[in-house]
């Protein structure tokens, strides 16, 4: 099994039951760059079989081989995992068994995997304090922009020449920004950016 | 025939993606005048397409788009919790087995039953992938062709009247569900269960071989 999160900052975590050495081998080696697992999970939101994805290069294979000699399992499955800040992570199961062993399994206990991968997930996310409430309203340099010079009573095409953007533009720019505060109009973002600090005037 | 295609590997179908959204634009904007943005190139896009959703889309047999629909999981950012978020009177959707499915488009040159097609292909995703149920929003229009295809969701929360009427409704997989969209639909279980497989499969061309 293995766990991994990047945070909303960027950090990232694991934690992992394949042995130290092959541990140590994947980061010396930055296999990171290589493992199919981790190039084709990353932007994907579905659980995914090993076996769908692509191990045609050649370091793939020769990793896949590497990984097999240190104990890792043939049959993998791996859920990834979103937080509503941006966060992600993924977290896997592996095992050595037939394919038809192994279809069995996932297709018994598949619904249970991702809602256990979900649960130790909330759980990490708690520990680490970053709770969804926190610095979800983490505004962009440009949506902060807009709202303040909004704030300080500039007609919207004021405010879209100052930033020297159309008022189409700007008009993203606001609406990303209230959908971040979770307001229902512009006047309520504006209001919840200055109550919480984030745009200031 | 049905495709599914995360936002990131749209770039190998260009006709079908830039047809996608221009029949977004004519669908969401031209006929039923939602508060949506419209590029300059004609595509409807909005921040949720840069979150690399993944879109079920028809295929005609032209290459152009028929109909799709975008799923996300609701565990991350997604629409239903950030813009209809005061229709859900028991809070906010958070699951890892439930999944927002949004931007349900038809082509106005969809052949009939197209709809039919992307509710097969959304119960096959969730067949596939241990996803339990959708979560969607709705206008009026829709409440017919749900129960034309045979899969009428569950009323989480509404507003509105008439043309206004704005729904979210809940899907939940149910194999004798799955058969029947499949019967009305015309299309086979196993012809579904091919397309998703052509999508989520595995290529022997990739094979791991170990």
């Amino acid at each position: 099994m293995v766990y991994h999160w990047v945070n909303s900052k960027g950090a990232s975590l694991g934690v992992g039951t394949y042995s130290d050495i092959w541990r140590n081998r994947y980061l010396d080696l930055g296999y990171v760059r290589v493992d199919p697992v981790v190039l084709g999970c990353s932007q994907q939101m579905h659980p995914a079989d090993w076996k769908t994805l692509d191990w045609s290069s050649k370091a793939a294979r020769a990793f896949l081989q590497d990984a097999l000699e240190h104990g890792v399992g043939n049959q993998g499955l791996s859920v990834p995992i979103r937080g509503p800040l941006g966060q992600y992570g993924l977290f896997t199961v592996n095992h050595r068994c037939s394919d038809d062993e192994w279809a069995d399994f996932i297709e018994t206990h598949r619904a249970d995997l991702i809602v256990l991968s979900h649960i130790l997930n909330t759980k990490v996310i708690a520990l680490e304090g970053e709770a969804k409430t926190q610095s979800r309203t983490a505004l962009s340099p440009r949506e902060t922009e807009s709202l303040t010079l909004l704030a300080i009573g500039y007609s919207r095409a004021q405010v879209a020449q100052t930033m020297q953007i159309s008022e189409h533009t700007l008009r993203a720019y606001i609406e990303s920004a209230r959908l971040k505060l979770g307001a229902s109009n512009t006047i309520h973002a504006i209001a919840s950016a200055l109550t919480q600090g984030i745009i200031l005037i | 025939m049905i495709r599914f295609i995360f936002a990131d590997q749209l770039h190998k179908f260009p006709k079908l993606r830039d047809t996608m959204f221009q029949d977004r634009a004519l669908q969401f904007k031209t006929r039923l005048n939602w508060a949506v943005h419209v590029d300059e190139n004609g595509f409807e896009m909005d921040q949720y397409d840069a979150m690399n959703p993944l879109y079920v889309i028809w295929e005609m047999p032209d290459g152009r788009h028929g109909g799709s629909m975008r799923l996300m999981p609701t565990t991350g950012r997604c629409m239903i919790n950030e813009h209809f978020g005061e229709l859900l009177t028991d809070g906010p959707v958070n699951s890892p087995l439930i999944w927002e499915s949004t931007r349900f488009c038809l082509s106005p040159h969809a052949k009939p039953r197209t709809a039919n097609a992307l509710m097969l292909a959304g119960g096959e995703f969730m067949k596939g992938c241990g996803v339990k149920q959708y979560v969607g929003v709705f206008d009026q229009r829709m409440i017919r062709i749900y129960r034309m295809i045979g899969a009428s969701p569950k009323l989480l929360g509404q507003t509105g009247q008439g043309s206004d009427f704005i729904g979210i409704g809940l899907w939940s997989y149910d194999a004798q569900l799955h058969e029947r969209v499949s019967k009305i639909a015309g299309i086979s279980l196993e012809q579904s269960l091919e397309w998703f497989e052509q999508s989520f499969g595995a290529d022997p061309q990739f094979a791991m071989v170990g």
